[in-house]
């Protein structure tokens, strides 16, 4: 049985005072099926989840107390991910036809902070400084430049790509670009990333309608397929967020196990995907995670991206809608986030940043705390 | 002296009477998570008894081959930064380090052969600070808890190569 998605909808990523993380998931869910030309009351089942912002089964009183089931999901950063991962399975598994999975989120503002001991780590953890996500990206970066090579000048051009690409995209957080001067000379947050190479916690929300795919044509004209939606959790010797100790005997990111499985699944090669989105929680996050899911290899991105191959003109656009950078990272929502920028440039309808040529298939990849990856392949 | 981080001074320095003042003033961040007192620091981690695995800190059983046997182990004391970076602002809570911020450098050392262990660094300068480098434990005093004791913890220091262990 195939999937097909055929309705999607978001509210505008950033910062929205008096608009809470529940009203911009309704609001993202009615504009997914107004795009499939639905209503609440056609959907047999539903899978949501916030990382802040409250339960997302409790959607229904807004949407409509239908008595359709409605999952909760809570996975990190990989929420979003998971959500649909499940709405894939549900169709897939022949028990249902139509459906949705919905995310969304609304963080306090600067560093997520995170209580050790729902990690299983002691509190000395925590009091004493370690528990930042962000330095865990800047000591993967550290290593992973010295490895392969990689200059300070290619994570600068990162975020300046984001931050351009942003400023083309209406739901996008940060649509002011910024030069590769001003993103080195920002704040240094954590050595060797600035300020404006990190993304920041914000609010956002996106839903897409999924229905099985021999039934796509009754929703819509420009069918997106989900030809694989996989999930994977840390194999021991990982490197990962949150990690007091690591093995000297070292292993494979989670993100390099679910994109070859996504891979492998949908039956395409990595060099066969026209537009990519991949989690860019920080510069250097971008650069590891393109070679991380097969890509390009380690090391290949010096060059790749000091000759603009990713920009959205270039042979391997990447994050074309602003990634993380750009637009935040509301938890619930970011996973999704991707999936809709997919779609938007699978249709064509991407306006001033459409990957041209007409792309045909779509890549997508979240990473996270604890140590999770999630990857979907698009097609149309 | 050792228990203060400057470990230049030698254990020798410690008389009988230095053991009780430093008993009644300091206090360790947590139990069993390095030794304590002691005039050479170790963090405590385990060792799995079937692969030989180790972690820090210690547990009761292994992730890498799922056995529920693990031994205590005390860990070596030098061993090579593996990578770092240095925090810039003062984290939000759980951080309860003092009010009056300094940036402060954390790393990953590898103990040769066993384990790679985060910590907390005594250099907080990117430039004094190298990938493969040799590194030494200290217990270097964190924050002043709220009867005046100073809360104890562990972090790891440039060691000029040779002359330690």
């Amino acid at each position: 049985m195939d999937v097909a998605i055929v309705g999607i909808g978001m509210h505008p990523f950033g910062r929205h005072d008096g608009v809470s993380g529940r009203a911009q998931g309704a609001h993202a869910a009615r504009a997914a099926l107004a795009d499939a030309g639905i209503t609440w009351k056609d959907l047999q089942f539903a899978f949501g989840g916030s990382h802040s912002a409250g339960d997302a089964d409790t959607l229904v009183s807004e949407l409509g107390l239908t008595g359709l089931p409605f999952i909760n999901v809570a996975n990190g950063c990989a929420t979003g991910g998971s959500a649909l991962i499940m709405a894939d399975g549900s169709i897939r598994s022949g028990a249902y036809d139509l459906g949705i999975a919905v995310g969304f989120d609304k963080h306090p503002r600067g560093a997520f902070n995170t209580d050790p001991e729902t990690m299983g780590l002691g509190k000395w953890y925590g009091e004493t400084g370690l528990m930042l996500t962000t330095q865990f990206f800047a000591m993967k970066i550290q290593r992973y430049m010295r490895e392969h090579r990689i200059s300070s000048s290619t994570l600068a051009k990162v975020a300046a790509k984001a931050f351009r690409n942003g400023s083309l995209n209406e739901n996008a957080w940060r649509r002011t670009p910024l030069s590769e001067e001003e993103i080195a000379a920002s704040p240094m947050i954590s050595h060797p990333l600035t300020q404006y190479m990190f993304c920041s916690p914000g609010e956002g929300a996106v839903a897409l309608v999924l229905c099985r795919g021999d039934r796509a044509r009754r929703y819509t004209d420009r069918p997106v397929y989900l030809s694989a939606a996989t999930l994977r959790s840390r194999p021991f010797g990982s490197f990962e967020v949150f990690a007091p100790w690591l093995s000297v005997e070292r292993g494979d990111s989670p993100s390099v196990a679910a994109s070859r499985a996504a891979f492998e699944q949908a039956g395409i090669e990595p060099g066969e995907i026209d537009v990519a989105q991949v989690q860019d929680t920080e510069s250097g996050a971008e650069v590891i995670h393109m070679a991380e899911t097969g890509l390009c290899k380690h090391g290949e991105q010096e060059s790749l991206i000091q000759a603009g191959a990713t920009e959205i003109g270039g042979p391997s656009p990447i994050n074309t809608d602003g990634g993380c950078l750009a637009n935040g990272e509301p938890i619930g929502a970011s996973g999704l986030r991707q999936v809709y920028e997919s779609v938007v440039q699978l249709r064509g309808d991407a306006g001033p940043r459409q990957v041209p040529g007409g792309p045909t298939t779509a890549f997508t990849h979240v990473y996270g705390a604890p140590g999770i990856s999630a990857c979907t392949v698009l097609t149309r | 002296m050792v228990l203060w981080g400057d470990a230049d001074a030698g254990a020798s320095d410690v008389t009988s009477l230095g053991w009780v003042l430093v008993r009644a003033s300091q206090v360790p961040i947590a139990t069993g998570l390095f030794t304590w007192p002691s005039d050479d620091p170790r963090l405590i981690g385990s060792s799995c008894q079937v692969c030989g695995t180790t972690t820090f800190p210690a547990q009761g059983s292994c992730p890498r081959c799922t056995a529920e046997a693990m031994d205590e182990q005390a860990l070596p004391r030098t061993g090579t930064l593996w990578s770092f970076t240095v925090q810039g602002f003062r984290p939000k809570d759980p951080y309860a380090g003092p009010e009056e911020f300094e940036p402060y450098g954390v790393g990953y050392v590898e103990l040769p052969g066993q384990v790679i262990v985060e910590s907390r660094l005594t250099e907080n300068d990117p430039d004094r600070l190298e990938i493969g480098m040799p590194m030494e434990l200290v217990i270097v005093p964190f924050r002043r808890d709220e009867s005046g004791d100073d809360v104890m913890t562990f972090a790891f220091r440039p060691a000029v190569e040779g002359t330690r262990e």
